[in-house]
C-alpha cells in the first residue's frame, strides 16, 4: 500500500483521467454527431473502396461496342482456383463479337470457387476481364454463382457513344 | 399540490394508495427497462464514437422491445445435465427479490386534504414498513442466490465459477455496503426509508452526504462502490466476465429464461439506484427550496436516472477488476473504511446529544409518533 496519499493519488488519478475521457468522446458525439462518428449506415451509405480493389468481375468492351475478350482461355489457365470456364467459337463477318478471329461463345465463372485474386485480370492479353468495386456478393442459391457471360459483360454503350 | 382525499363507491384515496403505489412503482420499472437497454447500449456506442442500435423505431428506442420478442420466440433449450427443479427456479429467484425490493422504495410524498383544512403527507410507497432499509438489505442479498443457484443447476464448469464468484463477491462488499447504510440510518435516525428521505428535507446540505462531513460523504462513496458490486455490473462483472466465462452463471440458459437474468439486472440497477437516492441524496427532496415548485416524484426520476447514467459511465470507462484485487478492495480498503466511518459518525452522534445525568448515556429521544403506527392507511382515514 505504501503511502495512503501516494497510493489515492494513484488510484483515483487514472479512473478520473479515464472517466474524463469516456466523457469527451460522449459529449464529442453528442454535439458533433457527423464528424466524430465512424459508423457508416451500411444499406443507405457505403464506404468508399479502394482504386485496386479486387471484386466482381467484369467482361469489358471496346470504345466501338465490340467485346474485349477473343475467347483465348488465358485467365482459365491462371486461375489458381480452376473457377473459370472459356468456350470459344470463329467470329464471321455475320455475327461479329469481337474484333479478332474467336471470340466466347461461353464465359462462366464459379463465384464460390473465386478466391478474387485478380490473376486472370493479369493473364488476360487484352483486358477483357476485370476485378471491379462491386463488392454485394450475396445470393440466395449456389447455382446463382455460376455467373454467365450474361450477367460478367458490360453493357453495350449507347448508341451515340458507340463507333 | 394538494390532493383531496376522494372516494369512489366503497373505496377511499387511502386504502386504494398502497395497490396504486404496487401498480405504478412494478409497472414504471419493468417498462422503463428496455430503455434503460437502449440507454445503455446507445451511451455505451457513443462513448466508443459509434451509433448504437438506431433502426427499430424512432432513433432505436424499440430495440430492446424486438430483442425481447426474439428471446421470447427463440427455443427453450434444455441441457440434459442440469438439476431442473434448481434450473428452473434460479431466475425467478432472482426476480423475486429484485421486483420485491421496490416495495419500500419512497417515490414521492402526496399532500392530502383530509378534510377540515388538514393537510397530511402521506408517503407514495407499497409497503411504509418501520424497518425498511432492513428489508432491502435482506432482500438484495437474496439475490445471490438466484445467480449462485443458476451455476449450480447448469452443471457447467463456466456457470458454477460465476455463481460461486458471485456469492463470494456479494458477501464480501455487503458488509461494506451495511456499514455504509448503517452510517446513513444513524444520521438519519430512522430504519423507515420514508422518514429517512423526510429527514433529509431542505436544501442540499440536508442530504445525508452533506451531513457529518466528511462521514456521511465517505460513507455515500462506499454505498456507491458497494452498490455497483452488488448488482454485478461493471467494473464488478466477475460473474459475467465474458471474456473469461463464456457468460458466466447464464451460459446455459436460453430464450425467456436469459430474457428474466437480463431483466434481473436491469431492475436491481433501478432499485437499487432508488436506494441510493432516498438514503444519501434526499430522495424526493429538491435540491433547493426554490426549487420546490417541482413534484417530489420528478426529482426522485432525476436522481435516479443520473445514477443509472453513472452507472453506465463508469461501464464505458473502468476495465473489470482481477479476482484478487477485487477482494482486496472489499475487505481491506472498503470494509475498513466503512467500519471507522461508522463507529465516527456513532461517537458524534453520541457526544452531540446531551447526556442523561443519572446514567450518563445520551438520552434517545422517541420520535414524536413512536407509540402509533407510520401513516397505516387504513388508520389515516
Amino acid at each position: 500500500m505504501g503511502n495512503p496519499v501516494t497510493a489515492t493519488r494513484e488510484t483515483w488519478g487514472p479512473i478520473a483521467q479515464g472517466m474524463a475521457l469516456t466523457l469527451k468522446h460522449f459529449t464529442q458525439m453528442i454535439v458533433a454527431r457527423d464528424k466524430t462518428s465512424v459508423t457508416v449506415q451500411y444499406p443507405e451509405e457505403r464506404r468508399e473502396q479502394y482504386p485496386r480493389t479486387r471484386w466482381r468481375h467484369a467482361l469489358t468492351r471496346h470504345e466501338d461496342g465490340l467485346e474485349k475478350c477473343i475467347g483465348c482461355s488465358l485467365c482459365a489457365g491462371a486461375c489458381p482456383a480452376r473457377c473459370i470456364y472459356v468456350e470459344a467459337a470463329e467470329n464471321s463477318d455475320e455475327r461479329r463479337f469481337s474484333p479478332g478471329e474467336r471470340f466466347a461463345a461461353r464465359y462462366e465463372i464459379n463465384m464460390l470457387r473465386c478466391i478474387f485474386c485478380g490473376y486472370c485480370q493479369e493473364a488476360c492479353p487484352t483486358g477483357a476481364i476485370t476485378l471491379r468495386k462491386d463488392f454485394e456478393l450475396a445470393d440466395h442459391h449456389r447455382a446463382d454463382f455460376l455467373y454467365t457471360k450474361q450477367m460478367l459483360l458490360e453493357p453495350t454503350p449507347a448508341p451515340g457513344a458507340a463507333g | 399540490m394538494v390532493i383531496p382525499n376522494f372516494s369512489i363507491g366503497p373505496l377511499h384515496l387511502l386504502d386504494v394508495l398502497p395497490y396504486v403505489a404496487i401498480v405504478t412503482i412494478l409497472g414504471v420499472i419493468l417498462l422503463l427497462t428496455p430503455f434503460l437497454v437502449w440507454y445503455e447500449r446507445v451511451a455505451l456506442a457513443l462513448i466508443q464514437d459509434r451509433l448504437g442500435p438506431n433502426r427499430v423505431g424512432p432513433r432505436g428506442l424499440l430495440q430492446a422491445f424486438a430483442d425481447g420478442i426474439k428471446l421470447f420466440l427463440k427455443e427453450d433449450i434444455r441441457p440434459s445435465a442440469i438439476d431442473a427443479t434448481i434450473y428452473y427456479a434460479a431466475p425467478v429467484l432472482m426476480m423475486i427479490p429484485a421486483l420485491a425490493a421496490c416495495a419500500v422504495l419512497p417515490v414521492a410524498d402526496l399532500r392530502i386534504d383530509m378534510g377540515g383544512g388538514r393537510i397530511e403527507a402521506i408517503p407514495f410507497v407499497v409497503g411504509n414498513v418501520n424497518i425498511g432499509i432492513l428489508y432491502l438489505l435482506g432482500l438484495t442479498s437474496l439475490q445471490v442466490y438466484g445467480i449462485v443457484l443458476a451455476g449450480w443447476a447448469s452443471n457447467n464448469k463456466y456457470s458454477l465459477m460465476g455463481g460461486l464468484r458471485s456469492s463470494a463477491q456479494t458477501i464480501s462488499y455487503e458488509l461494506s455496503m451495511t456499514m455504509a447504510v448503517l452510517t446513513g440510518v444513524l444520521i438519519s435516525g430512522s430504519t423507515n426509508m420514508v422518514e429517512i428521505v423526510r429527514s433529509q428535507a431542505g436544501t442540499v446540505a440536508d442530504w445525508n452526504i452533506a451531513k457529518f462531513l466528511p462521514l456521511g460523504f465517505i460513507a455515500t462513496v462506499v454505498y456507491l462502490i458497494a452498490m455497483v458490486a452488488e448488482t454485478n455490473r461493471a467494473p464488478f462483472d466477475l460473474p459475467e466476465a465474458e471474456s473469461e466465462l463464456v457468460a458466466g452463471f447464464h451460459t446455459e440458459y436460453s430464450s425467456m429464461k436469459f430474457a428474466m437474468f437480463f431483466m434481473c439486472e436491469y431492475a436491481s440497477m433501478l432499485v437499487i439506484s432508488g436506494v441510493a437516492t432516498a438514503l444519501w441524496f434526499g430522495g424526493w427532496n429538491s435540491p433547493h427550496p426554490a426549487l420546490n415548485f417541482v413534484p417530489g416524484f420528478v426529482w426522485f426520476i432525476l436522481k435516479v436516472v443520473a445514477f443509472v447514467m453513472v452507472y453506465v459511465w463508469v461501464r464505458a470507462t473502468l476495465p473489470r477488476l482481477r479476482y484478487d484485487a477485487l477482494m482486496a478492495l472489499g475487505w481491506k480498503r472498503l470494509l475498513p473504511i466503512a467500519l471507522a466511518a461508522l463507529v465516527l459518525t456513532a461517537t458524534w452522534d453520541a457526544v452531540r446529544t446531551p447526556a442523561d445525568k443519572k446514567s450518563g448515556w445520551p438520552v434517545i429521544e422517541a420520535p414524536h409518533d413512536a407509540d402509533k403506527p407510520v401513516a397505516r392507511a387504513s388508520n389515516a382515514r
